[in-house]
């Protein structure tokens, strides 16, 4: 299937969004809450591009947008790039200490935001990846969106410590703003945004933290390895392996 | 009722049911409205004394009894109306049943007392049918309301209830069912206006099994009330709908998604199922045609945004109901990602006319691009408050004059707000606009689901953006950045601009945001949420501006930037805003002018709302 971007042409599959096809192609389009191991959500609308199929001309996000036969898109037009520079100065406002927004506002020309900073809350921009890297790719879905409006915040249910949470800290590297913070301290994990403290399997050879136990117990279920080898940190595991390699004669 | 196995059994039951009725036809028949207004002004009270009253004639006469569900007149509630001779009586009370009684049903007289009085000539009217609020609608779905109880389901065969599913069911194909409705050119009531026919095509030929049909009934819009009437007050003709759509479609299983806060809907509408069930109108095998559907009720999540499709299907599903892009629609994915066709409450009553008279004769109703009628929901500063129906293309002068009576209390027009909460506001260089789809979509505002707020001088249409907006940060779900974070400063900087703070380059940012946010909203509840500012903008740009530059309010209601005073020459130091005033600001001798001290005023406007002489002046 054939598109344009850009006035390029560009080949996709079926079943690729607008956003895929660009990247193949090597043309850049901004997004804050897009991973490509995950689902889209659409809610951050950086990633929209101007549409044209017939005589029709529209704003789409191209996270979500499933490429057509013949379809003409634009990812930066005048129109584009007013509009993000207006979700950046939102943002801004929102969350005006944060890094990747402060790029992307050097990045689009935005000087400084026109919204008052008066509200000043805290350096979450609601983009979700955490919510979705927990539930789709750690499989336990401990933290959700809760509330709704300008109200909304991702928190575990009641603000309690999860009783799903593994402590697997998929969520604070995903994180885009590093705004969930973690820490090993006395044999624990603790991440404080989620209440979640658990404890930590120690190596079983040099006895550095390796993984929470619960996270180990996830594994444990999931993939059948040996025990032995869950129980050593990275470092180990490896002199581990390389000992039996050796022993077996390979080496 | 008994299983009706074909449609001349159907017609057989028909006709000894009208026989039936032929034969009560000189008796008394007591109608009282239930609906939600006449509940809310003491209908149930009538009902029960009616019944225990009429219960003692002890066959001195022999007279019928009928609580329906709303007719639309509810500022005159609860109604009473008394057949054969359609007398009407307004605001009637548990003490005037007595009279009722002995007065009209026994005595033959009328109840001077009760009658309505035409504003315009002063008149009274004893007759229903000859009460100026009526005479202009066009009920061609609503008015049914009056003369069925919803519980029953004989009154609703009584008034060809049924004959249009048995005409799609034996007469036409599924195909010929959808050409129907397309050539009638039905549009969504629900808002968007989008062809019913052409979706209902695309759901028929998307792929996948199950196919699900879907009633949207959680209207969250304030002030809306009409699909609740109609699923109140006439259930059936909506189940009848539905199995018609559902035929055409080729789909086995709907729902009725109703707004938790309609107990009467979801009750009536439950009853109606199980009598269409038993009686053959729903389940396997509908009347013999061998085909079978089934209706389940389903009670919404409570949030506006509940009513969006995708959000609704989602909720359905037992999920948050939160919106998701549809570039992939809903009629190919929806609920649980199989094709579905969601139409509105009030888009499902117009198939049943459509299919029983025929594209030809509803094409001929309404304008060039919106045929049929629209029920609306009038309310705010306007006499006959109520639900109407008229057809598509009257215009707002005829509805707000001549249907609703005009403005109380001798105040001057000022603006119409249509369309919900994220509609536009009127003013009154657009009073003769025709009301249809593209003619209010043309002039900034929308159709939405029919609201119409009739505001007066005593407005500020700066305040009045603020409220809207108000509601739809509350409603916002909150997923997407603009309508978010967006529609929220949008509020800000109203707010600011009404409480004094406003400074000139707001403007131009207001409308810089509404123009990114209408591009980038997720769900239209977003992309429509800066309307009630840009309309305001365009036609009441003026108060903006009087607002930030001279801080003044000229509606006088924003109370940061007005001041009440007493006019010398009115005041006649009769002392009554004195008592009135709560923070003491009012001194003044008897029979001598009063004044107001600005450092102690707190606004609340009591001295203007007592003061008989229209002394206390805002500035
Ligand atoms: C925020 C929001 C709220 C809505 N609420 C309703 C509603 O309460 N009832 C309704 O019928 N449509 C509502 N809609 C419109 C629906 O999304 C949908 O377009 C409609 O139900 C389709 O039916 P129709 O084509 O018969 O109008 C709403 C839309 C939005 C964006
Ligand atoms: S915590 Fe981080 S990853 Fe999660 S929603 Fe907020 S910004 Fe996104
Ligand atoms: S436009 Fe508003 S209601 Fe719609 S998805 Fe975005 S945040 Fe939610």
């Amino acid at each position: 299937m054939e598109l344009t971007i850009n006035s390029k042409r560009v080949s996709a599959e079926p079943g690729m969004t607008i956003y895929q096809a660009a990247k193949k192609a090597n043309i850049y389009i901004p997004a804050l809450c897009y991973h490509e191991a995950l689902s889209s959500m659409g809610s951050c609308r950086l990633c929209i591009v101007e549409l044209t199929k017939g005589n029709r001309t529209k704003i789409v996000t191209s996270c979500n947008y499933p490429v057509e036969e013949g379809i003409k898109v634009v990812t930066d037009s005048e129109r584009v790039l007013k509009n993000r520079r207006m979700i950046v100065e939102l943002l801004l406002a929102r969350c005006p200490e944060v890094k990747i927004i402060q790029d992307l506002a050097q990045e689009l020309g935005v000087k400084k935001t026109r919204f008052r900073i008066d509200e000043y809350k805290e350096n979450c921009i609601l983009c979700g990846l955490c919510v979705r890297v927990c539930e789709e790719v750690v499989g336990v879905g401990a933290i959700s969106f809760l509330g709704r409006g300008k109200d909304e915040k991702v928190d575990t249910p009641f603000h309690r410590a999860s009783d799903v949470c593994i402590g697997c800290g998929a969520c604070v590297t995903i994180c885009p703003t590093g705004c969930i913070k973690m820490e090993d301290i006395d044999g624990n994990r603790k991440i404080d945004r989620w209440q979640a403290s658990l404890p930590l399997q120690r190596c079983k050879i040099c006895g550095k933290p390796v993984a929470t136990r619960k996270h180990l117990e996830q594994i444990k279920e999931r993939f059948a390895l040996p025990p032995e080898i869950l129980e050593l940190c990275p470092d180990c595991k490896r002199n581990y392996y390389k000992k039996q390699v050796v022993a077996q004669g390979h080496l | 009722m008994a299983m009706i196995s074909d449609p001349q059994k159907l017609e057989k039951v028909r006709e000894s049911i009208l026989k039936d009725r032929e034969k009560d036809s000189g008796k008394t028949q007591v109608t009282v409205c239930g609906g939600t207004g006449c509940r809310g002004a003491g209908a149930e009270e009538v009902v029960g004394t009616f019944r225990e009253e009429l219960g003692k004639l002890d066959g001195k006469a022999e007279v019928k009894f009928k609580e329906t569900c709303c007719h639309g007149f509810c500022e005159q509630g609860p109604i009473v109306i008394i057949d054969p001779e359609n007398i009407f009586y307004k605001n009637v009370t548990p003490k005037d049943v007595p009279e009722i009684i002995k007065e009209t049903i026994l005595g033959g007289k009328v109840v001077d007392k009760l009658l309505y009085t035409d504003p315009s000539t002063k008149k009274k009217v004893v007759h229903e049918k000859e009460i100026p609020f009526y005479q202009k609608q066009n009920r061609l779905i609503f008015g049914n309301n009056r003369f069925i109880d919803p519980t029953s389901i004989e009154d609703y065969l009584a008034l060809e209830g049924y004959k249009a599913l048995v005409k799609a069911l034996t007469e036409m194909t599924p195909e010929e069912v959808i050409e129907e409705v397309r050539k009638a050119n039905l549009r969504g009531r629900g808002g968007g206006g989008f062809s019913a026919g052409v979706k209902w095509e695309s759901c028929r030929k998307a792929e996948g099994e199950p196919k699900y049909v879907i009633c949207n009934a959680d209207e969250g819009d304030p002030g809306a009330y009409m699909d609740r009437s109609l699923l109140e007050g006439n259930p059936h003709s909506i189940l009848e709908g539905m199995t018609i759509g559902a035929y055409a479609i080729g789909s086995h299983e709907g729902y009725i998604y109703v707004r938790n806060e309609y107990p009467l809907a979801v009750k009536n509408v439950t009853i109606a199922i199980q009598q269409a069930e038993e009686s053959g109108f729903l389940g396997d095998n509908i009347l013999g045609s061998g085909f079978d559907f089934n209706v389940r009720v389903s009670r919404g999540g409570g949030a506006f945004v509940c009513g969006e499709s995708s959000a609704l299907m989602t909720s359905l599903e037992g999920r948050v109901g939160r919106p998701r892009a549809k570039y992939i629609h809903t009629v190919e994915k929806g609920l649980w990602g199989k094709p579905s066709n969601l139409n509105n409450v009030e888009t499902w009553a117009n198939v049943v006319l459509i299919i029983k008279k025929g594209a030809n004769w509803y094409k001929k109703i309404g304008t060039e691009g919106s045929k049929g009628t629209k029920i609306f929901s009038l309310v705010g500063k306007i006499n006959n408050t109520g639900l109407i129906e008229v057809p598509m293309g009257m215009t707002l002068r005829e509805i707000i004059y001549d249907i609703g009576g005009g403005i109380p209390n001798g105040k001057k027009f000022k603006a119409v707000q249509t369309g919900g909460p994220s509609g536009g506001c009127l003013p009154e260089s657009k009073l003769d606009l025709p009301v249809d789809f593209d003619e209010l979509t043309k002039s900034g505002s929308m159709m939405g689901s029919g609201g119409m707020i009739v505001m007066d001088e005593d407005t500020c249409m700066v305040d009045l953006a603020r409220y809207f907006l108000n509601f739809l940060v509350e409603e916002s779900c909150g997923k997407c950045v603009p309508c978010r974070e967006g529609v929220w400063r949008m509020l800000q900087i109203v707010t600011d601009i009404c409480e004094g703070r406003g400074k000139e380059e707001d403007i131009e940012l207001l409308e810089d945001l509404s123009d990114s946010i209408r591009d980038t909203a997720l769900c239209a509840l977003g992309s429509t949420a800066p309307n009630p500012v840009l309309t305001t903008l365009k036609y009441f740009r003026d108060e903006y501006i009087a607002h930030i530059k001279d801080k003044k309010c000229p509606g006088g209601v924003c109370t940061a930037l007005i001041e009440y005073s007493i006019d010398e020459e009115k005041c006649t130091g009769c002392g009554v805003c004195l008592k009135a005033c709560p923070s003491e600001a009012i001194s003044g001798e008897k029979k001598e002018l009063h004044s107001i001290d600005k450092k102690k005023c707190i606004k609340c406007g009591m001295c203007r709302d007592v003061c008989k002489f229209d002394a206390v002046i805002i500035t």
